[in-house]
Order: C-alpha cells, then structure tokens, then sequence
C-alpha cells in the first residue's frame, strides 16, 4: 500500500488495516498472473522443436510441408499483414467519418442513436456467423461481381489480376474491415469527443466552417488519440481467426494478386492444429502462435499507450 | 470572390461523404442480420431442431442437441471459473489496488483483453488437454474462463470505483473493519455492475468458436461428462457451412440464428441492469 500513490485517484482508498484480507485477494492475483505467464513459458516449451531446427529462418522460409516436415512462416505473415491492412484501409477512412458524426454536437440528432445501436450490434455478432455470412453471401458476390469488375477497371496493376475464385486476400480483408469497424468507430469518437469544445468553438467562431474545423481544428488535435484507435483495430484484425479462416482459402502461397488464396497466422493454427502429428509439426504451429501472440501485444501495449496518453482514460471498447 | 462559394461548397461535401460513410456502416450490420433470420429461422422451426441430435452426415434431419447442451454446459463451466476470481481480482484492483502490483495486474488484464482468441485455445490445449491427453469440454472452459476474466475484471473494478467514498467512510465510523465495509457495504452497492461484466462477458465467451477448436473438438454424439469432447454452436456453425450438404448448411444457419439470439440476449440483460442501476 504505497502512502505516496493513494491520492492519485478519485476515490481514496480504504487503509487496509485487514492483512488477512488483502492476503486472500493478493493471492487471487498472484495466481491469475503465474498462470499467464507460466502459460506463455509452455507455450515456449511447445514451441522448442521447432524453433531449435527453424531458428530465425523461421520468419524467411516459404515451405510449409509436413510430409518432409520442412516448416516456413513467410506465407502467412505476408498473408496476415495483406488481409489486415486491407482491413485496416477500409474501416479507418469510414470508422472515422462514422465517429465524427456521432461525436458531432450538431447535425442529424435523429440518426445517431440508431447507429450506435447497429454499431454495438455489430461488435457483439459472434465471427462465426460473420464468417458464415461472409463463405455463403460475400464469396459469390465477390467471385461474380467485385472481383470481376476490379480486374475489367484497375485491370492492369498486379495486385487486381487472376482469375477470382471469390476467396482469397481481398475477401478476408473485406470481412476484418466489417469485424473492424465497430472498434474503430467506437474509440474513435471517445478520442473526438475528447477534443475540448472551446477549440472547437474558438474555430467556427473565427468563421471557419464545419469541415474546415473537423480537418484544421480536431483532427489534428486528436491525431495521436485516432492513431491509437487504428493500432487497437490492426490488433484486433492481426488475431481475427475463424471468419478469416472461412474465406482465406487456405493455400501456403505468397501471391501478388488480391483475388488469390492465401494463408494468415491465426488460420494456419485453426485448420491444422489438430492434425499435426509430430514434435516440429505442432512445434511450428506454437511457434507460429508464439509469434502471432508476441505481435499483437506489441501492437495493443502501443495502441493503449497512445489512447490513454490522449483521453487520460482506458479505451473500454474492445 | 468565389472563395465563399468554394469553402461552402467543399463543407456541403465533406458533410454529405460522412453522411455516406455513416450509411455504409450501418448496411453491413443490418444486410448480415436480415440474412441470419431469413436463412435461420425455418431450420430454427423445424421440428427437432432443439431436441434431436445430429444425423450422420448426408442423412437429412436431425437437430443440434448435442450442440445445444455443450455451449451451455461449456460457458456455464467457464463462468463459474471466471466470474468468482474476476470479480475478486476487481475488489483487489478497486479496494486495495493503488499500487504497483494493481498496476501490474491492470496491464496484463489489458493484454489478455488484446489477445486473438485463437490464443486462449492454444493456451486450453496446453495446460489442460496436453496434460490429460485427450480434449474435453472442462479444457475448452478454462480457455473461456481466462478470456472472460479481463471483462469481469475491470467491470467489477469501475463498479466498485462508483460507491460513494462517503458510505464506505460511514462503515468505518460505525466501527466496521475494513474486510466487512468491502463484503457487507461495497460490494452489494455495485452488484448491478458486477452482474453486467458477467453478463457481458458470458455473451462474448458463448460467440466464441476459435478456442474451443482444440478444446472442446467437437462431438456428434449428446455429451454431457465435462471430461469428453463435447460439441458446441459455434462448433456446428463452422463446420456444417464448410460441409457440401445442404441440410447441414441450412442447420448451420439456424444454429448461426440461435446463437445471435443467445449472444444478443445475454448484452440486452446486461444493458437492462445497466439501465435500471442508473435510474
């Protein structure tokens, strides 16, 4: 019980006379906290076959075959970075228009309590029924409509080449951008909500209008708030498993075009965990997971440095 | 001359591409829950959906029982791991927390929060389903009870933060020890908000499907010893739409339906609670 941090916060704390008390809770924690990180040194140990054969050379092999028990993780990191930017691109840009409008004091009063309210919806959908709506709706539509139309117009960049099969990077981007863009909208308007409204006024009181205020007033102000927000979905889309899963198409290839199928860390664990047989097979997939596990901490520790830093609060949307 | 025009001009547009930005976002949520009911509901409806168990595949009928059975049990196991030590863990981190060790655990607890799910799983197989050496449903609600813990958590914490100083000061006056203010005074007062973190985090744990793959397995046959492999909803959806049957894939879609439902369900309670605490 530090005496020097008790003021810190609002409400002061009880002294804590009881020690049996704090014992019984301290404990709790303890073990809670051995747990975690006895857990992450199994996973180590798990992963030890692998990473004593594979080393480094991990991250640059490109074969992933465990009849010759040969195991790189090149395609599903490229595949993971593709489909989570992809998702990223698409979800920042509305996210963030959905936030201001929400956050917004004036304007259409009408509408915003609706969308907040499909927006909640959205984050509380399980990603198996949006990976199902995704593999039944969203994969046709892609194959005969999108995909198509992309290769007739932007036809000549690689990245829209191929013929489409409807799976595939572009898809699993789509579906984390859908998965995304309720976090992203709801941190965003936390960090624009933050935004003191004297500025705000002090703007469209120098004559300003609207949207020269939001892109000369609150945008930047919030800048490093909006940043966070868009890290805590990168981490989000970096873990996102079974919807991916359903749409990836799960082939351990490294391809330039968007309409090709690929793989993602997080779906190579789900689609051949419980068929790995062997010490380095299973070994690659909790190496895999290992670093799957190390990259999005670093990515949310980053993210919540830098929301927290700006709205002097935790983000509690997650 | 024309500026004015201009900078009204551009503001109209800005204010129109938010607009626009505002729909897109909302037709996803709405287009995806039009399609769960209408491709849902009449396999929800079919007679045994709730009460059969599984045929073997390519044989028509059959309902989801085993399923059924196994989110509740599996979620129902995870919540009495989770919801006991979470909200513990909330009345050290609010009580007696202001230190380093609360910061500590606040940030792991924040970690956890970041994780992908998939990891939860990894960690289930390897503490329990490695050591017993074959899956069971009891692993599958350990993974769920270490995911559920951060929601609980931290909702018990800012309940807890909510109860006025003043009435944890008149315990004290009346000459109550500190273990009895927390137990007797503290604690009933933010109750509400303890059972809306559980709420929300059951509703969280019972969506789930990527930890209970290498867990719980999946089982065709009605299972109810938390020792075996057990099925699950989440389970069936995914495995029934990746199946070349259609009576599989329509079954998927009624269990995809039944579990929004049930999802969906457990956060209106939660937001009720909420609701009626604040009045």
């Amino acid at each position: 019980m530090g005496k020097g941090t008790a003021e810190r916060v609002a409400p002061a704390p009880l002294v804590a006379t009881s020690r049996q008390r704090r014992l019984i809770s301290g404990d709790d924690v303890f073990r809670a906290v051995a747990f975690a990180a006895a857990a992450l040194i199994l996973v180590v140990a798990a992963a030890l076959p692998a990473i004593a054969r594979f080393g480094l050379g991990f991250f640059i092999g490109r074969t992933w075959d465990p009849v010759r028990t040969q195991f790189g993780a090149l395609s599903a990191i490229y595949g993971t970075a593709v489909t989570s930017v992809i998702g990223l691109l698409i979800a920042f840009p509305i996210g963030l228009a959905a936030a201001l409008f929400l956050a917004e004091e004036s304007g259409v009063r009408l509408l915003r309590g609706p969308l907040s309210f499909a927006i909640e919806l959205l984050a509380g959908i399980p990603s198996v029924v949006i990976g199902l709506f995704a593999f039944f709706i969203l994969t046709p539509l892609m194959r005969d409509d999108v995909d198509p139309f992309l290769n007739h117009t932007l036809g000549f960049l690689p990245l829209f080449q191929g013929s489409p099969s409807g799976y595939g990077y572009l898809t699993a981007g789509l579906v984390l951008a859908i998965m995304v863009l309720p976090i992203m909208t709801a941190l965003s308007r936390d960090v624009i909500r933050a935004v003191p409204r004297a500025l705000r006024e002090a703007s469209l009181a120098l004559g300003a209008t609207n949207a020269e205020t939001i892109w000369s007033v609150i945008l930047p102000y919030a800048r490093v708030g909006i940043t966070g927000a868009a890290l805590l979905s990168l981490g989000r889309a970096l873990g996102e498993t079974i919807a991916v899963t359903m749409v990836i198409g799960n082939r351990n290839e490294i391809s330039a075009s968007l309409f090709a199928s690929g793989y993602t860390l997080p779906s190579v664990i789900a689609n051949e965990f419980t068929e790995a047989v062997g010490n380095v097979y299973l070994g690659s997939l909790f190496y895999l997971g290992l670093v799957l596990v190390l990259i999005t901490i670093a990515v949310n520790v980053l993210a919540r440095l830098l929301v927290w830093r700006f709205t002097g609060s935790e983000p509690m949307a997650t | 001359m024309s500026r004015p025009l201009v900078r009204i001009f551009l503001d109209r547009l800005v204010a129109a591409l938010i607009a626009l930005c505002v729909m897109v976002a909302a037709i996803p949520v709405l287009v995806l829950l039009l399609f769960v009911v209408i491709k849902g509901l009449p396999g929800l409806l079919t007679p045994g959906f709730f009460t059969d168990p599984p045929h073997p595949q390519g044989v028509p009928g059959g309902g989801v029982l085993n399923a059924i059975i196994g989110t509740l049990e599996i979620v129902g196991m995870a919540s009495l791991l989770a919801v006991p030590i979470g909200a513990l863990i909330g009345v050290f981190l609010s009580e007696y927390g202001r230190n380093r060790l609360g910061d500590t655990v606040r940030f792991i607890s924040d970690v956890l929060t970041g994780l992908p799910s998939i990891a939860f799983g990894i960690f289930g197989y390897t503490v329990v389903v490695l050591t017993t050496h074959h899956f069971s449903a009891i692993s599958a609600s350990v993974a769920l009870a270490v995911l559920m813990l951060p929601v609980i958590l931290r909702a018990t914490e800012s309940a807890l933060m909510l109860v006025p100083q003043a009435l944890r000061e008149a315990g004290l006056a009346l000459g109550a020890p500190s273990w009895r203010v927390t137990v007797e005074i503290v604690v009933p007062a933010a109750l509400g908000g303890i059972v809306t973190g559980a709420l929300l985090a059951i509703a969280r744990a019972a969506g789930e499907t990527a930890p209970l793959l290498f867990t719980a397995f999946g089982n065709e046959i009605v299972q109810s010893n938390p020792l075996q492999p057990m099925g699950a909803l989440a389970l069936t959806v995914f495995r029934n739409a990746l199946s070349p049957y259609q009576n599989l894939q329509d079954q998927a879609w009624a269990a995809a339906l039944l579990l929004v439902l049930l999802v969906a369900s457990a956060n209106i309670l939660a937001r009720l609670y909420v609701r009626r605490i604040q009045r």
